[in-house]
């Protein structure tokens, strides 16, 4: 269990994962203000950001004091220096999933951030250009959401060519 | 005027509609935002005095001063299906934007239908190239959960072959470079030396890509006999012509000319995009996860972290070179050392039971019907695990609701962060170098898109 940084939001939970994993549990508001201690803690590099859709576990284990919803983005950070990672779990919300955009901390967050919002359809509040990444511009849904439906719904081809 | 001619035109907007990815594209200035520009034209860093700074970025520059060009998506240098918008001031380089998602298959929600142990098929086929690693770090991260320790011999047949993978997915890589920089000899000898390894392969697991080799608990088979006078025949014959290589490209007057000082990267840009790999290494910061935060029993073996100066694809490349032989010498280790034992788990609730058992002991009947039909049981959390792929850092973020099948699993791809990094090293150069640019980033467009 590695100390919160001095700089850390008050109130920010922190547990210890699985093996050496430390988890911080931010509430929306205090997700960006934290990766922000973090980074200027010694975080260099940003590795990993991506979404869950909870909607089959609403009653999900957490620790105390957190509110689960539905939807939730977790961000790996890593320090080289101290070779310590942390995964920070934000509870992005129920319907209108929305989180702060850590572009300008790490600008290596857009394409991942892009592609948590393609698959999951989570808004990043300043990202500087969020559209869909891996699927089509213009399909309907969000395929990593447990709701989608897979194979229930036909392939979205782009409009038939006609005759050629 | 004849019919065909009004349904070419026809079909010319069609093709337009049908084509068209929005607001993936590059759009023109105009219509772009500051921060979006900022990144399009590769400034990265936010500090002063570092680098390009996003508000200095000469955006008054006229639309019709510059032209908007596509390259891609089946461009023979693109490795694939990467498509590259690039916005020209003559032959040098402004902004690029690259546009994916050719690929996309789905793995991941593919991988929420699969059991635990069908899960490594798809994973393998991430990272069409280093397959052995995909599974790698799905199977470690699927034992981290399930909390059960891997034999010792597990351990090293894991890591040998892993090194195996590593050289041959960096002589593919000296294959297309080579390629791409119009020396196709090194094609051919890339993919010779290439495919003695992939023999090796297929004679271990049965496959020569998309192995299936490494599972949770273990791997599948143990080595063939007489692995290591094949091993040991694969690494004098690799080494040896490591410097033929050396030879045939590192002074050759154009190879270095496009290689040489071409897109450099700083060590703080390629921290703050999150690159890792050769990309990072060739920057100067030593981070090898094989080195930096040790798995396997990649602390008890002895080798060397290559890394560059100045970050530009003679760096990129003399390090693949270098790390090939690097892991010849971790694999050379890896034969001496080689534990006996067993080579899977003996853990009856995660590894099925040998075939002739099945026949005389109901038990393992059971066990065998049921790791098949349904699987085995995962405890219920989450877990991310990290190994060091040819490209990088490759994590695999799982998280398990207590059923058989795994609730997310999310990997976190080097090829797709790394590619981030392009429009920085476009920056300024010219057409020409965008091929070299995109060979020694070395994107693995099936990882990319997943």
């Amino acid at each position: 269990m590695i100390p919160l940084p001095p700089t850390a939001p008050p109130g920010v939970i922190a547990v210890d994962g699985l093996a050496t994993d430390v988890m911080c549990f931010p509430t929306r508001d205090q997700y960006y203000a934290l990766v922000k201690s973090f980074k200027d803690d010694g975080f260099e590099m940003c590795v990993d950001v991506c979404g869950v859709d909870y909607l089959e576990h609403p009653e999900r284990e957490l620790p105390e004091g957190v509110v689960a919803t539905r939807f939730e983005v977790v961000t790996n950070l890593l320090s080289l220096f101290k070779r310590q990672r942390v995964r920070i779990r934000v509870q992005a919300g129920d319907d209108a999933p929305e989180v702060d955009s850590l572009f300008t901390l790490y600008p290596g967050t857009e394409a991942l951030e892009r592609e948590t919002f393609d698959m999951f359809g989570v808004l990043f509040t300043n990202h500087p250009d969020l559209t869909r990444i891996l699927m089509p511009e213009e399909w309907e849904g969000h395929p990593l959401r447990k709701d989608y439906g897979i194979g229930k719904v036909p392939v979205q081809f782009k409009e038939s060519p006609g005759p050629r | 005027m004849t019919d065909s001619t009004v349904r070419t035109a026809e079909r010319l907007e069609m093709l337009a509609v049908e084509t068209s990815e929005g607001a993936q594209e590059l759009q023109r200035r105009a219509e772009t935002g500051t921060d979006e520009l900022g990144r399009e034209v590769g400034a990265v860093l936010r500090l002063p005095g570092l680098t390009l700074d996003p508000q200095s970025v000469d955006f008054d520059r006229r639309d019709d001063e510059t032209m908007i060009i596509n390259m891609g998506p089946s461009h023979p240098s693109t490795h694939g299906v990467l498509r590259l918008m690039l916005e020209l001031d003559g032959e040098y380089v402004l902004r690029t934007k690259p546009v994916i998602g050719y690929l996309h298959t789905g793995m991941e929600k593919t991988g929420e239908a699969l059991s635990y142990i069908q899960g490594a098929t798809n994973v393998t086929r991430m990272d069409y190239l280093s397959p052995v690693i995909n599974e790698l770090g799905y199977s470690m991260a699927v034992e981290k959960l399930l909390d059960i320790e891997v034999p010792e011999r597990a351990t090293w047949i894991r890591m040998m072959m892993s090194e195996l993978n590593r050289i041959s997915s960096h002589l593919v890589w000296m294959a297309t470079n080579g390629m791409d920089l119009g020396a196709s000899s090194m094609m051919i000898y890339g993919l010779r030396e290439r495919e003695l390894i992939l023999a090796f392969f297929e004679k271990t697991a049965g496959l020569r890509m998309n192995l299936n080799y490494v599972r949770p608990g273990g791997v599948a088979a143990d080595l063939p006999d007489g692995w290591r006078d094949d091993v040991l025949v694969i690494c004098d014959t690799i080494y040896a012509r490591t410097f033929e290589y050396d030879e045939l490209l590192t002074g050759q007057p154009i190879f270095r000319g496009r290689m040489v000082g071409v897109a450099p990267l700083a060590a703080e840009e390629a921290l703050a995009l999150g690159v890792t790999g050769p990309l990072l290494r060739s920057t100067g910061v030593a981070w090898d996860l094989r080195r930096s935060m040790p798995y396997l029993a990649y602390d008890q073996v002895e080798f060397d972290v290559i890394v560059g100066t100045y970050g530009d694809n003679f760096d990129r490349y003399a390090i693949r070179l270098n790390e090939i032989r690097e892991s010849i010498r971790i694999v050379r280790q890896c034969i001496e050392m080689m534990p006996a034992g067993d080579y899977r788990s003996q853990d009856p609730k995660v590894t099925p039971p040998p075939r002739a058992r099945i026949g005389e002991s109901m038990e393992a009947l059971i066990h065998h019907f049921k790791l098949f039909t349904e699987g085995f049981h995962v405890p219920q959390g989450e877990v991310y695990s990290a190994v060091e792929s040819p490209r990088g850092e490759l994590g695999c973020y799982l998280v398990s609701d207590g059923g058989p099948k795994p609730y997310r699993i999310h990997v976190r791809a080097p090829s797709f962060v790394n590619l981030q990094a392009i429009s920085l090293l476009m920056r300024g150069g010219s057409m020409s170098d965008t091929i070299t640019v995109i060979s020694t980033i070395d994107p693995i467009m099936g990882e990319v898109d997943r």
